[in-house]
């Protein structure tokens, strides 16, 4: 293999981990108060906004329903509107966004479930806010799913970054589709693939580590 | 049979109900109904609920599960809302109570739960701080107040550990800590001790007690535990099926129970319930040779040996005890015997108005060959 292919594997890795960066920071933003929402507003529950509550999971349920290839293009005119291209990185940042947010809202939703209802109770017999219940009892007891989640959602997101690749989107999945297929160069798409591998690898043993260091349950004296 | 006092004469601790201005917590003809659920009909888990928690007293509500025990001390937090009825909470209606009034209301009331229900995420330090934090305490008067809770509940070098690395007691006294955090007039335990052991349980009943006679707190606590009640309460109120059945003195209760819920629960703390192998043959028609049961209830100290030898000296009536327990109950010996005569009439007379005359309840049971 060139010293120029390296190169360029080297900067499609880049590439695509400041994709998935960007789109996550700005997903987790957004979807990390959603999902707090999803799980607080049902009926009866903390935050109770049924109506809303349904309305937001409809949008949510249809976005993750639609396969992400479709949803590229399908919102090619609003990523032309956002981002001012609709080929490159930086327009690949706004299909993977926006399929990342629902993915995630959908997560920490799940996440926030799963805390233990005696301590919402707890709470609430000590006179909190359901605001203060959110930010002092659900998201800190939820913190290690929360990471795991997010753990998973860069796992994900590093696979779509790949398929964007298909239409042009950059980063290591349009590097293996133009010079390791059409081009056939089997080593360029044999190091993309190692490369993916390395990078979810890593992402997800970090994830793994941090969540154990912050799950306070699993301690022992 | 241990050898107590001479017969002494009885106490009664005939505590009338208090006056209402004096409650700090009183039902008036709460009721409680659910909602149908899932085809389900509506459920009545409370109904002509009339209750009174003196000030500084210690109440015990005791109460199979699905008696509606979870319901009645949730009504007092606001946790739950009572379908009809009042509940007045230190002189406020808080029946039509605003959430956010009620959130007042909730911080002079500290809660203690069954399974603990301590944030796994904040060390003992942090949780017992968390009502303060919510009560928006600053951090320093915090420190202030958390240290002197922690040395309390005798945890004081367990400040920075979390929840996971305490034991279901430790738990159970960051428990209580948290619950005094805010200074609350009224302490509610729901089930405090029915997930520690025996010890465990009555060291944890030791610790509320001290808190109730030391810091004057009232506590109104539930449990499916007579022995409970029977350690730190002084009121009890039996709860069956949603409706109180019985209520008053614990003593009194326990030693004269009216209602067949109450009695169940007695078995095991006062020789109510009768041993498997005597009640499974006990029959209300005798027979020729067959000996009369009877129960003998003592309150207060007796000699018990005195008792049954005075009897055969004195009358020369053979007596067979069949089983017998001296317990303590609200810091008061109780006891009963149950006692095998000759089935005879004159002989039963006779040994009846012996009883009697000794200030004890004698009750015949039937009879066993």
């Amino acid at each position: 293999m060139s010293a120029d292919i390296a190169w360029l594997i080297w900067e499609a890795t880049l590439d695509t981990m400041w994709m998935v960066a960007i789109a996550m920071i700005i997903a987790t933003l957004i979807g990390i108060p959603l999902g707090v929402f999803l799980a607080t507003s049902g009926r009866g529950e903390l935050l109770a906004a049924p109506l809303l509550n349904r309305v937001l999971g409809l949008i949510v349920n249809a976005t993750r329903s639609t396969p992400f290839i479709i949803l590229v293009v399908a919102i090619i005119p609003f990523t032309r509107l956002v981002a001012g291209t609709s080929i490159g990185t930086k327009a690949a940042i706004v299909p993977l966004t926006i399929a990342a947010t629902p993915f995630i809202a959908r997560l920490i939703e799940t996440a926030i479930r799963e805390v233990d209802q005696g301590l919402v109770e707890a709470a609430r017999a000590m006179g909190a806010t359901p605001l203060q219940i959110v930010r002092k009892v659900l998201l800190p007891e939820a913190i290690p799913a929360i990471v795991l989640s997010l753990t998973l959602a860069v796992v994900s997101m590093i696979g779509y970054s790949a398929m964007v690749g298909a239409v042009g989107g950059g980063g290591l999945g349009d590097l293996g589709i133009r010079y390791g297929y059409q081009r056939f160069m089997p080593d360029v798409m044999a190091a993309v693939v190692i490369v993916l591998i390395v990078l979810v690898q890593g992402v997800q043993s970090i994830g793994d580590r941090l969540a154990r260091r912050l799950n306070r349950r699993l301690r022992q004296s | 049979m241990n050898m107590l006092s001479p017969t002494a004469p009885l106490e009664r601790g005939v505590t009338p109900s208090p006056p209402p201005g004096d409650a700090l917590v009183r039902f008036e003809g709460v009721r409680k109904v659910y909602p149908p659920r899932a085809g389900n009909a509506s459920f009545v888990a409370l109904d002509h609920i009339d209750l009174s928690v003196a000030r500084g007293s210690v109440l015990g509500v005791i109460g199979r599960s699905g008696a509606g025990k979870s319901t009645l001390i949730r009504l007092v937090n606001g946790l739950e809302k009572a379908s009809a009825g009042r509940v007045i909470v230190d002189g406020a209606d808080i029946t039509g109570m605003s959430e956010r009034d009620l959130r007042g209301v909730r911080r002079a009331i500290g809660m203690v739960f069954q399974h603990f229900n301590l944030l796994s995420s904040r060390t003992a330090y942090d949780n017992v701080a968390l009502p303060l934090e919510i009560a928006g305490v600053a951090a320093a008067d915090i420190r202030r107040r958390v240290e002197p809770l922690l040395e309390l509940v005798g945890l004081a070098d367990k400040r920075d550990r979390y929840p996971a690395e305490l034991s279901g007691g430790q738990k159970q006294r960051v428990g209580i800590a948290r619950a005094l955090a805010t200074r609350p007039k009224a302490l509610l335990s729901d089930e405090a001790t029915s997930a520690l052991d025996p010890e465990t349980t009555r060291s944890i009943l030791d610790l509320l007690g001290s808190i109730n006679t030391e810091l004057g707190l009232t506590i109104l606590l539930i449990t499916h535990e007579m022995s409970v009640v029977a350690r730190i309460a002084r009121q009890v109120a039996v709860l069956d099926a949603g409706r109180i059945v019985e209520q008053g003195d614990v003593y009194d209760v326990f030693t004269r129970p009216q209602h067949a819920t109450t009695r169940s629960f007695l078995g095991a703390v006062s020789g109510q319930k009768l041993p498997g192998w005597l009640a499974g043959r006990l029959r209300a028609e005798a027979r020729p040779g067959d000996q009369t049961v009877v129960r003998v209830v003592f309150r207060g100290p007796i000699a018990t040996d005195a008792l049954v030898s005075g009897l055969v000296k004195t009358h020369g009536v053979d007596v067979n005890i069949l089983s017998g327990a001296v317990d303590e109950v609200a810091g008061r010996p109780f006891g009963a015997l149950v006692l095998g005569l000759p089935a005879d009439p004159a002989t039963l007379t006779l040994a009846l108005a012996w009883f009697a005359g000794h200030g004890l309840d004698a009750e015949v049971l039937g009879h066993v060959g």
